[in-house]
């Protein structure tokens, strides 16, 4: 009986998948530990905590924030390919209107972060009015956005000097590196939204079967497009962070490719790319794992070039470890060749 | 039983899932040129045993025997290759590919390497020409309805040379005469000495085409009989473990429609939508209940979605209480408290990944709006409530709907729309795949519904319960709605006559 109640926990999609990532997590932290292992080194200064880990954590942030967006729009059982450049969109406006036009830097963010969430505005247009397909719609945007960010600075990457925009990458808050703190307050923020409220169930309905939903009464429209409003707004921030960070907005490559990693932290934290059930802890374990994987790969000193394959390597065990059917043919496969062997 | 040389043994197979015992040390044989209908409740067991003969499902234990061999499949593909050819219950054909396609997936005849289209689209012809069936084989399959797709699925099956056949409720939702068409097909290759194993809920077809009938109950073989010596009031005994009688006590129809007093509800005048229903007048009481008659694609459920907002009208009004109302979504017919269980549980109603709990609740949350959330104790009332009401299955209320069997998924369905607690509630074939027992009690609980004051549209392919709920029917003909009955004049040879012949 036990048993089966812990194969009912595990099969439960989710909860079994979210472990499947934390022991993918896990498994890269204890290599790190044999062979690497100045990755754990961790010392304070001033009050601030600093270290390898806390250095993960603090460059896994940007694609946490879209992570968390693309989680939803996942499970709606779409995908936005554009929050790349999205992401550039915000920091070159931000970053415009504060070193060219001098205006004040919070209203900077407040145009910033607008603009970037009005293409989102615009992808979800596309998307549950239109009716055109997510990856055309965000694709088109991919290219539209980038665009617009280099237009914006003219062509042209702009450095700036400014503490407070500085701060947003480069601050510290409570000890820790002040984009922990946005991630922290965005994912509980949503967290909350989508569970305290019955939001997170029209997504899940919606992305598994939106004509049942809609026969149900959800405003299968609003929702789509609602989450793909949320994941730009998410992009902007992440975009804000990116350029903070550099403190230049190099609008040709800030963001750039980002995308890739957003979708794949959230494959990896158990969502399915199909919709339905997400997880947003998952996504946030998803992007940890993939900035272990490129910390690791640059600690150990390997050529950068290395790093996508080695990447797309793990990520492809991670989730056929986490597919159901895989696991069930290797146990066949397994089985089989052992009653071969005693045969 | 006699056991001589069985093309197919099964000595006890068990099967579980976690909080369920879907089968228990079942053994099961059949014979050559034999049919054997196998029967039991929603969730006794039967697709199942079915999955397990097909690989689809890994069984616990047990063993499998085809001529005497003892296989052991690991996918539906390799029991087929064995000579087990299936339709399964949820039919999983491709709905935009074409017929031919559909017939042929992942076995297309090719010539030199490369898909050989003429061949494989005159195979097709071939394989439906054998179910007396003509349809353009390059159109897709999304253009016929769910009945021509499920033949389709029959012929997928049939066309392969098999040494037996097994149908998982295939006659669901076929018409009178495609059951007959099928039937035909299925005395045809029981006489080429096929053996076929028949799964359904209609005792009428069980004792006109099977020759033996095996009965679980609760994952446990509780019975194999011959058909020619058996009685309906036995098989259900079996089936249900209890005497029929305490179920055909229900109450019978409520009184009479046009009774004084009875109130009007809604009123449709000349509501038409091209190519799906001709205009046509329409009015219903307060707690009245209107069956709709008509053959399969006469335009029932293009009634319903038209009333319910799916299908936009493109002429005439309704008016709810006498004030005109424009319906345009099904949203704002459920503000209008309105509820419509549709036809295409598997389409339409299930969201799979959900749990019961959560499809049962969900369109009363999408009617209260997303902010404020039912709270997690009374979703939990909900989903026990009804579970309980129609005796859902299920080892508790979080198993996700798509583990359930389909006629427990059927039933969570009617679930969400009870749950609404609407003044007007549409049933287009609540009572599709589901059991005997559970048929009669959601009868039961139509009219008692109607007695509450609710008013029901009715629609039903099984005229002895639209005859047995309905005050009025209202009958339809291609597309067009021919009149309406009333009260004693309801009988299913009158509305058959009807239908065939139109008013006298
Ligand atoms: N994939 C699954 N996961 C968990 N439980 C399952 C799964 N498939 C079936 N079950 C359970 O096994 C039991 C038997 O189901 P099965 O589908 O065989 O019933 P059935 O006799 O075909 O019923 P119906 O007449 O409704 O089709 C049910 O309680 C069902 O909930
Ligand atoms: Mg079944």
């Amino acid at each position: 009986m036990k048993a089966s109640k812990f194969k009912r926990f595990m099969s439960q999609g989710n909860v079994g998948k979210l472990m499947w990532s934390v022991l993918a997590l896990a498994l890269l932290l204890v290599f790190n530990a044999l062979f690497t292992p100045v990755i754990f080194n961790m010392k304070i200064m001033d009050g601030h905590l600093f270290g390898s880990l806390i250095d993960i954590l603090n460059r896994a942030t940007p694609v946490m924030l879209m992570g968390i967006g693309m989680t939803l729009v996942i499970a709606t059982g779409g995908i936005d390919i554009s929050v790349g450049s999205v992401s550039a969109v915000s920091g070159s406006f931000t970053t415009v209107l504060l070193v060219v036009y001098g205006l004040p830097l919070a209203y900077c963010i407040v145009v910033g972060l607008a603009v970037a969430t009005f293409l989102g505005f615009w992808n979800g247009f596309l998307v549950a009015r239109v009716g055109v397909q997510p990856i055309v719609a965000t694709l088109i945007m991919l290219a539209l956005a980038r665009g617009i960010a280099t237009l914006f600075a003219g062509g042209q990457t702009i450095l700036f000097s400014n503490r407070a925009y500085e701060f947003i990458a480069n601050g510290f808050l409570f000890g820790l590196p002040f984009p922990i703190t946005i991630v922290a307050v965005v994912f509980v923020g949503t967290a909350l939204l989508t569970r305290k409220t019955a939001l997170g169930l029209f997504v899940e309905s919606v992305g598994c079967n939106p004509v049942a939903s809609r026969y149900s009464g959800i405003n299968v429209r609003s929702i789509k497009w609602a989450v793909y409003v949320f994941t730009a707004f998410c992009a902007g921030m992440a975009g804000l962070i990116n350029t903070s960070n550099i403190k230049v907005a190099d609008v040709t490559r800030s963001g750039e490719g980002l995308e890739l990693d957003a979708i794949l932290a959230v494959v990896i934290g158990g969502t399915s790319l199909d919709g339905g059930k997400f997880s947003l802890a998952g996504t946030i374990i998803g992007a940890l794992v993939m900035q272990t994987l490129t910390t690791t790969i640059l600690t150990r000193g390997m050529p950068v070039e290395f790093t996508r394959v080695i990447k797309a390597l793990v990520v492809v065990l991670i989730i056929l470890i986490q597919s159901e059917s895989f696991r069930k043919r290797m146990r066949n496969l397994v089985w089989r060749k052992a009653h071969e062997v005693a045969s | 039983m006699p056991e001589a040389d069985p093309i197919l043994s099964m000595r006890r197979i068990s099967k579980s899932f976690p909080g369920v015992h879907a089968l228990d040390k079942v053994d099961f044989a059949l014979q050559r040129g034999e049919v054997r209908a196998l029967m039991g409740e929603n969730g006794a067991g039967k697709s199942t045993l079915i999955k397990v003969m097909t690989g689809v499902e890994e069984r616990d234990e047990g063993r499998i025997f085809l001529d005497g061999r003892e296989i052991d499949p690991h996918s539906p593909h390799e029991a087929q290759e064995l000579g087990i050819s299936t339709v399964y219950q949820e039919v999983n054909l491709i709905p935009t590919l074409t017929v031919a396609e559909n017939i042929f997936l992942g076995r297309q005849p090719t010539s030199m390497g490369s898909l050989d289209w003429k061949k494989m689209n005159s195979s097709a012809v071939a394989a439906l020409d054998r179910l007396n069936l003509e349809l353009n084989v390059k159109r897709l399959l999304s253009d016929y309805s769910l009945a021509v797709q499920q033949m389709v699925a029959i012929a997928r099956a049939v066309d392969v040379s098999a040494k037996m056949l097994i149908l998982d409720e295939p006659t669901s939702s076929l018409s009178v005469e495609e059951v007959e068409q099928l039937f035909a097909v299925m005395r045809m290759l029981k006489a080429e000495g096929l053996g076929i194993v028949f799964v359904t809920h209609f005792l009428d077809q069980v004792f006109d085409i099977s020759d033996t009938i095996t009965v679980l109950r609760g994952g446990q073989l509780v019975g194999n009989f011959v058909t020619a010596s058996t009685t309906r009031v036995q098989l259900i005994a079996t089936m249900m473990g209890k005497e029929l009688k305490e179920l055909e006590r229900g109450p019978a129809r409520v009184a009479s429609p046009d009774a004084p007093g009875a109130e009007s509800l809604i009123e449709i005048k000349g509501l038409a939508r091209k190519g799906s229903i001709e205009p046509f007048d329409l009015r219903l009481n307060k707690g009245e209940v209107l069956g709709l008659a008509g053959l399969l694609g006469a335009g029932r459920t293009e009634i319903a979605n038209l009333l319910f907002g799916i299908d936009k009208a493109e002429q005439g009004n309704v008016s709810i209480e006498g004030e005109e109302t424009n319906i345009s979504s099904p949203r704002k017919a459920i503000a209008e408290g309105f509820a419509l269980c549709p036809e295409d549980r598997k389409s339409a109603g299930i969201i799979g990944d959900l749990s019961i709990r959560e499809n049962i609740f969900l369109a009363l949350q999408a009617s209260k709006g997303w902010f404020r959330l039912i709270s997690r104790k009374t979703q939990q009332e909900i989903a026990e409530r009804y579970i309980t009401m129609l005796s859902i299955s299920t080892p508790d209320a979080d198993k996700k709907i798509k583990e359930l069997s389909g006629g427990n998924q059927q039933k969570a369905i009617v679930a969400r729309w009870l749950a609404l607690h609407p003044r007007f509630l549409i049933l287009d074939e609540p009572t599709r795949g589901i059991d005997v027992g559970a048929k009669m009690e959601i009868q039961n609980l139509i009219l008692s519904l109607s007695r509450e004051g609710i008013s029901i549209l009715f629609i039903s392919s099984e005229l002895s319960e639209v005859v047995r709920c309905s005050q009025r029917v209202a009958v339809l003909r291609d597309h067009v709605k021919i009149g309406e009955m009333s009260g004693d004049q309801i009988d299913e040879s009158a509305i058959m006559h009807y239908i065939a012949e139109g008013a006298r």
